[in-house]
């Protein structure tokens, strides 16, 4: 199984990255969901969720998310999604995960 | 609006709502085949939370266990509820009385207050932000429910919403439904081990307590019916017999002469060689047994039938029946012949046990007319094993004595009789791998 890959970007600016994959829309997509927290806990203010190479979300992948942003909004910290392709923008924007983060193309 | 403009709004608007569409249905046929998959329940109900959750954009909930004993929801996956939302909560008769009245159906707390169940967890409920629970209710049962926090849209759960979150419902239900249903078949049939332990333990007892029975009234072949018992089951040993026949063999050994209890005290204890009165009086011991085990119903098959026809021989020569060869059950031929080693190998009143030597030249002698050359076989290599340490049982030690076992020259002799009985090994094919 691949891994989570995060990478950090920028440690001085706080912002951490996170591949959403392909992995996203399983059980075992919790994974990108308990990176991000402890990315948090370790002090980084921005996730970003990289988008580029998923082609679909699902309600698993949509839930994981949510955890995600609720993770962040419980410490005031800023949610990134960046690169979903339109598709997938459209159902953020339908399901109104888009109130929570910003999507950057 | 030009009309070229009005198409493409309501284009993209159709549009819009066909993909929500696709992916909400979507997520009721993931949870469809979740539940059927039968995976691991647990992981079955997180799952099925995720796709609830993530098919309406609802930010958190969980799924709850009703327990009827305890009257009690139990949490069994939770998603954003906080550590310190309650992991149980108890309903009264009232709360479930109405969940059952509402059926499958969201219910909005905040218009649930009158239920005691809503006033009790309030806080819990308001800290969390739940804004509908669904009891889940399937045929009738109240099996759980699921708490549904405020949608990330902002917006009110419409009732489009709530169609969808029943069909889902109804799925998760199932699912605790079948779990519930598994749990109580596991309780039934480990209850039916048990009840089956319980007996068969019953069993044991009481067949050993009739060996010490028969054996205390024949007073001079102590320890008779015992011995029968463990040669019975170290020849099906050595036969490659499974557990439960083995076990079966011993009780056969066991009981096969409870019909001396029919028989005169003082026939059976005469300190001399009986007459021909006598005999016969003692050769009816067979068929009584038979007449007293067989209305029992024993867990082994056979037991009757090895007391009834232990005296038979192969050539015929036996009673109470004089049957041939195959027509002697075979556990009777197994029990005749421990019987007899028994008979060879213990002090008899008017006369000393046999030596060794003299024991293994009759079992040779009369394989193939008293007893199943195969039967005499595995004895001889029962003992074999045992002395040569191969096995790590001690049957024949234990019931021969040591002075016995470790007579001059008794594993050349016991292997001289085994090798005239089988001087050809017949050849086992194996199968290469
Ligand atoms: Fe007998
Ligand atoms: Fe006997």
């Amino acid at each position: 199984m691949t891994e989570v890959s995060s990478q950090v970007l920028s440690d001085s600016q706080g912002t951490a990255t996170v591949f959403a994959g392909d992995y996203l829309n399983k059980l075992s997509g919790e994974r990108i969901e308990r990176e991000c927290r402890a990315k948090l806990n370790a002090g980084y203010r921005e996730i970003i969720v990289d988008f580029s190479g998923t082609e679909l979300v699902n309600s698993i992948g949509i839930s994981i998310l949510m955890g995600v942003i609720d993770a962040a909004s419980g410490i005031g910290a800023k949610v990134v999604f960046a690169e979903p392709n339109p598709m997938t923008t459209e159902l953020f924007d339908m399901l109104g995960l888009t109130r929570h983060v910003e999507i950057r193309a | 609006m030009k009309l070229q403009e009005m198409r493409s709004t309501n284009f993209s608007r159709f549009a819009a709502e066909r993909n929500k569409l696709v992916h909400t249905f979507g997520a009721l046929a993931e949870i469809g085949q979740e539940v059927s998959n039968k995976h691991n329940f647990q992981e079955t109900v997180r799952t099925s939370l995720h796709l609830v959750l993530g098919s309406l954009g609802i930010m958190r909930g969980g799924v709850v266990r009703y327990t009827r004993f305890e009257h009690e929801l139990n949490m069994v996956s939770a998603r954003g509820l906080g550590d310190d939302f309650p992991f149980g909560m108890s309903l009264c008769y009232e709360d479930e009385r109405q969940f059952l009245a509402n059926g499958l159906y969201p219910i909005e707390c905040d218009q649930a207050r009158v239920l005691p169940f809503f006033q009790v967890y309030d806080r819990s409920l308001e800290r969390a932000k739940i804004e509908l629970f669904v009891p889940l209710v399937v045929r009738d049962e109240l099996l759980g429910g699921i708490f549904l926090g405020e949608k990330a849209s902002g917006e009110q759960y419409t009732s489009h919403d709530k169609e969808i979150i029943c069909a889902m419902g109804r799925h998760i239900g199932v699912a605790i439904s079948q779990r519930n249903l598994m749990a109580e078949l596991e309780r039934r049939a480990d209850e039916n081990r048990r009840l089956y332990d319980d007996l068969k333990m019953t069993y044991k007892d009481t067949v050993k307590a009739f060996a010490a029975a028969i054996d205390r009234k024949d007073k001079y072949t102590e320890g008779h019916s015992v011995r029968v018992g463990k040669y019975s089951e170290a020849i099906a040993r050595e036969l490659g017999w499974g557990e439960e026949e083995i076990e079966g063999a011993a009780f056969a050994g066991y009981l096969h002469d409870i019909g001396k209890i029919t028989v005169e005290r003082k026939i059976i204890n005469a300190p001399y060689r009986i007459n021909a009165k006598e005999s016969t009086e003692l050769n009816k011991h067979p068929g009584a047994g038979y007449e007293i085990l067989q209305p029992i119903r024993h867990p082994y098959a056979g037991v009757p039938l090895a007391a009834k026809y232990h005296h038979e021989r192969l050539d015929g020569r036996g009673y109470p029946d004089g049957l041939y060869d195959r027509e002697i059950p075979y556990i009777a031929k197994v029990v005749n012949l421990a019987d007899a080693f028994d008979a060879m190998t213990s002090d008899r009143p008017y006369r000393r046990r046999r030596s060794a030597q003299e024991v293994f030249e009759d079992l040779q002698r009369n394989s193939g007319k008293q007893f199943a050359p195969e039967l005499v076989t595995a004895l001889l290599r029962g003992v074999i094993r045992e002395l040569s340490g191969e096995s790590k049982d001690k049957t024949f030690r234990k019931m021969l004595g040591r002075e016995y076992m470790e007579s001059e020259g008794l594993m050349p002799m016991v292997r001289t009789a085994l090798n005239e009985l089988a001087p050809t090994t017949p050849l086992t094919f194996v199968a290469h791998k």
